[in-house]
């Protein structure tokens, strides 16, 4: 058993309106000293039997053309946990 | 003269104007065929639409998932191949999910869902959906969009604009922050066309502001007949 934890970002250049709505909120709550805010995605995946390289290319794969679009989008395998 | 002209019409779970579709085919003279988003073929036609809708609830990314149903398999192979597909609204996100079209929708950059009648000029009649347009000519039909946006990098925006690929452009207002007020694009071919509104809401004079849309499918049409 392993997990496996994925991170996706809109690219920097790419405008986060809804991180700028957060942004705003955040503000207005009092909380000045936050510049800014970016809204990602994490997943979580549960994989039966260990993580080799050949799954982590699998995985790399998966990520580059389901969990994240690569025109918009930058991922992460953050975590790799047994 | 279009008879025997069959347009697929494909519906995805959460498809929604899949219906208004193969209406505006059926009105512009053409067979509507509907096509199942498991199916494994695409039973033959002429040309394909990808409608509007929420396919798979936009979860992940709007057409992220629709991209890689069956039916997409042999759609992207006949794509390639020259077969005229027109994605509309959530089909516009399909196709560029599945890379036929550059670049990718995003949410509207003022965060509200959007429902309007929308100027657009056409840019490009060059296209197989857009030839019975005059260059330049200004339609309005409905646009209606949460995640309408387009976004490409600018090496990619100043080849479309470059190779005459920009179909379509907001005029009067931009309501969803695309880049260069596009509403529509082009392969290079010309045979794949994504739009963000929808002509096939603009076909007949009782339900539509106008009939402004139905010459996106006569274009098709007529079309094959001189092909």
């Amino acid at each position: 058993m392993a997990r496996v934890v994925i991170d996706v970002m809109l690219k920097p250049e790419i405008l986060d309106p809804q991180g700028k709505a957060v942004e705003g909120a955040l503000s207005r709550l009092g909380l000045a000293a936050v510049t800014s805010v970016r809204q990602g995605k994490t997943f979580t995946l549960e994989l039966a039997g260990d993580v080799d390289d050949t799954t982590l290319a699998q995985l790399h794969t998966l990520a580059a053309t389901l969990l994240s679009n690569p025109v918009i989008e930058d991922y992460v395998i953050r975590e790799v946990t047994a | 003269m279009t008879q025997g002209m069959r347009i697929g019409v494909v519906t995805f779970p959460g498809s929604l104007d899949d219906r208004d579709a193969a209406r505006a085919v059926r009105i512009a003279g053409g067979e509507a065929v509907a096509l199942w988003h498991g199916d494994a073929d695409l039973h033959g036609v002429d040309a394909v639409i990808l409608p509007g809708g929420f396919s798979y609830g936009d979860y992940l990314r709007c057409g992220a998932i629709a991209r890689f149903a069956p039916v997409m398999e042999p759609l992207i192979d006949a794509a390639n191949g020259g077969l005229p597909v027109l994605g509309i609204c959530n089909g516009f996100q399909v196709l560029c999910e599945s890379h036929l079209l550059p670049g990718a929708l995003v949410r509207n950059d003022h965060l509200h869902f959007i429902c309007r009648d929308q100027q657009i000029r056409i840019e490009s009649t060059t296209t197989a959906w857009t030839s019975s347009y005059a260059a330049g000519q200004e339609i309005v039909i409905p646009l209606k969009n949460g995640e309408g946006g387009y976004v490409a990098d600018s090496a990619t925006l100043d080849q479309l604009e470059g190779d005459g690929r920009v179909v379509a452009r907001y005029v009067g207002i931009n309501p969803n922050g695309s880049r260069r007020d596009i509403a529509g694009i082009s392969n290079a071919r010309g045979n794949v066309v994504g739009l963000m509104p929808h002509p096939e809401h603009a076909v007949e004079s009782l339900t539509g502001p106008t009939t402004d849309g139905l010459a996106f499918f006569t274009s098709v049409l007529a079309g094959m007949v001189n092909a």
